[in-house]
């Protein structure tokens, strides 16, 4: 006590306080701490509205489908019946190819494989809600985009075997694909590098008075990365015309999303101290993602800059096949998620609207499995993994424009010793 | 033709490319309305435009990845890293990024990218304001690295920088902006009024990249070099009376193996020469370039001339400095074998 200072106190012992997730293997899966608004609650301002009108989102979700399946609230954007099959149908796919590529993983087909299951709405109705040349800029988790976008099958599968047919030479780890003509810009491993690449692609776009916006795509614990600050400095100070994606699927590897700091502020926040709009999504509703995604995409086209979009979802796979989440998670989080599983919720919505049927549904599903092996049996006619088909020179190409004489002479060296 | 510094003709280089090529983009760190901290780009926001010559903020990993992504939709951005100590944060987006997407994507996206930045001592800059960081991006598969020695290379190099279709890394020896310091702190600094090197064309005009440049032809050593030391070793050859061969690089990468070995060849020793800290530092791949192309020709062991392993010092700027002194010794000890 200082005895001079009545105001003084005496200090608490100070004490650091590192988050831990709810539950850990052997516990029973908790969501209770989660706060889940109901579905429609959440009003849709127009895409006009000025930022200082919006700052409540962020720390709402925005929810279609509630529990029945029925789509209600201003978010429900009225998609056609015919769409919202096409939607189910996407994912579907998608999800019948992950399956697939794991076991194709398991016999040694290939090295490595990153699934998205849990997680199909968000590649998925992102992309219906933009235009087919809108530029994306994914992480490894969003391959329903390229689903969406029709792109093939045995292509996205020959990079996956680095086979004779693989565009990208066999350079890169399966699932760090590149399809510059589906608007998909070139993965890569490191995570979060290519977040601010998006604004400066959108900044581009602006310059040239284009129409094309940039959509890019972060996980909720790269979004501790410098990246993700660069790209909301660059976006908000410029105004760029681009969508800011966090998935937020709680799970960065085994490390909680309160290590990225979510427990404090939710990602969609991170919006705020910008001056950009968040909003708060359930990553799981097909209906919502795609109603967010078009506000953030109109409201972008119409030069009125960018939206942080926080999709709430659960990552109910494994990292990779090379994780095994039992290490760290409790057994059965992915079914306790509150949010349940973007597939059945469509399904639900669908058969509520009388636009489907079981019989249908099940006929799907083995149409999708059926595309899937079809194209894996095409895919395997040009080759697996180490199949012996090494072209040297590949080694040395794309490292610049043109092949430099060092490059040239070390090509030789390779094939003069081996 | 006008009389230009180094810092007028980097303008002029922006200038004309800015002028000819509506894809060219200058942005950086007080590069735009104010004109960068050296003046680099001075009026260029006036006569372009807002859009194509701005302020970017503090942030130059943000600057250089919005870079790529404007390259990777066509532009072709150049971008100032107001001094090249504050390169660093942007690095994992040239090392990952810009000079991986080619690769990666095998040829689908590319980078574009002029990183301009102005490296070197001996302005009382300390630690943070005088480092020469380019061995750290000559070990990058992907990038090309520049460092001209004149006004005239300044403008010709950077404009082939900009046309290049892969990212460069353009470091400008700052203490070389206004006159072709020689060492000589000591002395008043002539200025490039005085000097050939500084009549600059005033339209386009190329110098490609990956050609050396002899700057005194002699017979007996070569002197490789770039950057400031280019003239702090002519400067050292004519106080020394050695007929030495000085070669200014130039371009790091690529480099011109074929000036470089015939020249050894002819004198058989060599020094070498660069500000930057010696331990992995440029010299040593050259060092091993001339070795290994040259081994039969050479008389004595290869020197290097070289800043000290030590964080660049303020107080004690002209002990870190290697000036012609040093670069005298290393001289004599070649030709004494």
């Amino acid at each position: 006590m200082n005895a001079d200072n009545p105001l003084a106190v005496s200090p608490a012992t100070l004490e650091l306080y590192v988050p831990e997730p709810a539950a850990r293997p052997g516990d029973t899966p908790d969501f209770s701490h989660l706060h889940i608004p109901p579905a429609g609650i959440v009003p849709r301002p127009a895409t006009d509205a000025p930022e200082s009108s919006l700052r409540e989102l962020p720390y709402q979700l925005i929810r279609v489908l509630d529990g029945q399946g029925k789509a209600v609230g201003p978010w429900n954007p009225k998609l056609s019946a015919e769409r919202l099959r096409h939607g189910l149908r996407t994912m579907l796919r998608t999800r019948a190819f992950d399956e697939r590529m794991v076991r194709l993983q398991r016999t040694g087909k290939t090295s490595f494989y990153i699934k998205s299951t849990g997680e199909e709405a968000i590649g998925v109705a992102q992309a219906f809600a933009l235009n087919r040349d809108d530029m994306c800029f994914t992480s490894y988790r969003q391959q329903g985009l390229l689903f969406a976008r029709d792109w093939p099958m045995v292509d996205l599968i020959c990079q996956i075997f680095n086979n004779r047919k693989d565009r990208l030479k066999g350079r890169q780890l399966p699932v760090l694909y590149s399809a510059r003509e589906a608007g998909y810009y070139s993965l890569s491993g490191n995570v979060g590098s290519r977040f601010p690449h998006a604004v400066g692609w959108a900044m581009a776009s602006a310059y040239k008075r284009d129409s094309r916006i940039a959509s890019a795509w972060i996980g909720d614990g790269t979004s501790a990365e410098g990246d993700f600050h660069y790209a909301l400095t660059f976006a908000s100070v410029y105004h760029a015309p681009v969508i800011l994606n966090v998935v937020n699927n709680q799970w960065a590897i085994s490390t909680p999303q309160a290590i990225a700091g979510g427990n404090e502020a939710t990602f969609a926040s991170r919006a705020l101290g910008f001056g950009l709009p968040g909003l708060r999504v359930d990553g799981n509703d097909f209906l919502a993602v795609y109603a967010a995604t078009e506000w953030a995409a109109e409201r972008a086209r119409r030069n009125l800059g960018a939206t942080l979009i926080e999709l709430y979802t659960y990552r109910a796979a494994a990292h990779s096949t090379s994780d095994d989440p039992s290490k760290y998670r409790p057994e059965g989080e992915a079914n306790a998620w509150p949010l349940g599983d973007p597939v059945e919720r469509l399904k639900q919505h669908l058969l509520g609207l009388g636009e489907w049927t079981e019989e249908r549904h099940t006929a799907l599903l083995a149409e999708c499995e059926e595309e899937v092996r079809a194209a894996v049996k095409e895919a395997e006619s040009h080759g697996t993994l180490h199949s012996g088909d090494d072209d040297l020179e590949s080694l040395f190409e794309d490292v610049f424009e043109t092949m430099p004489q060092h490059l040239r002479d070390q090509l030789d060296e390779l094939r003069s010793i081996g | 033709m006008s009389s230009m510094n180094m810092v007028q003709a980097l303008n002029s280089a922006m200038d004309v490319m800015l002028t000819r090529d509506p894809n060219v983009l200058v942005f950086g760190e007080d590069v735009g309305y104010f004109g960068g901290v050296f003046r680099c780009t001075a009026g260029l926001q006036a006569k372009h435009g807002r859009q194509r010559v701005f302020d970017a903020p503090i942030a130059e990993g943000g600057i250089v990845a919005t870079a790529v992504g404007m390259g990777a939709y066509g532009l072709r951005p150049v971008v100032e890293i107001q001094f090249a100590d504050y390169i660093l944060p942007a690095f994992d987006q040239l090392v990952s990024e810009a000079s991986r997407l080619r690769y990666r994507s095998a040829g689908e996206f590319w980078a574009p990218i002029t990183v301009r930045s102005p490296c070197g001592g001996g302005i009382h800059g300390g630690q943070t304001h005088s480092q020469s960081p380019e061995s750290i991006f000559t070990h990058i598969s992907g990038l090309k690295t520049v460092m001209p020695s004149t006004p005239y290379d300044a403008k010709g190099l950077l404009i082939a920088a900009i046309e290049d279709n892969d990212p460069v890394i353009f470091l400008e020896p700052k203490r070389l902006y206004n006159g072709p310091f020689d060492g000589h702190h000591d002395r008043p600094l002539q200025p490039w009024a005085s000097h050939p090197a500084g009549e600059v064309p005033d339209d386009y005009y190329r110098i490609e990249l990956g050609k050396a440049s002899i700057v005194r032809p002699g017979k007996a050593c070569t002197v490789l070099t770039y950057g400031t030391m280019v003239h702090v070793c002519l400067s050292a050859v004519e106080e020394s009376g050695i007929d030495a061969e000085v070669i200014d690089l130039r371009s790091l990468f690529p480099i011109d193996v074929e000036t470089i070995t015939a020249s050894v060849a002819r004198t058989g020793r060599c020094v070498i020469a660069h500000e930057a800290s010696r331990t992995s530092g440029f010299g040593a791949e050259l060092g091993q370039l001339v070795q290994e192309h040259c081994f039969h020709s050479l008389e004595s062991p290869i020197r290097r001339v070289t800043g000290w392993d030590t964080p660049y010092p303020h107080a004690l700027e002209w002990k870190y400095f290697p000036g012609p002194k040093r670069v005298m010794h290393a001289l004599k000890s070649v030709m004494e074998n």
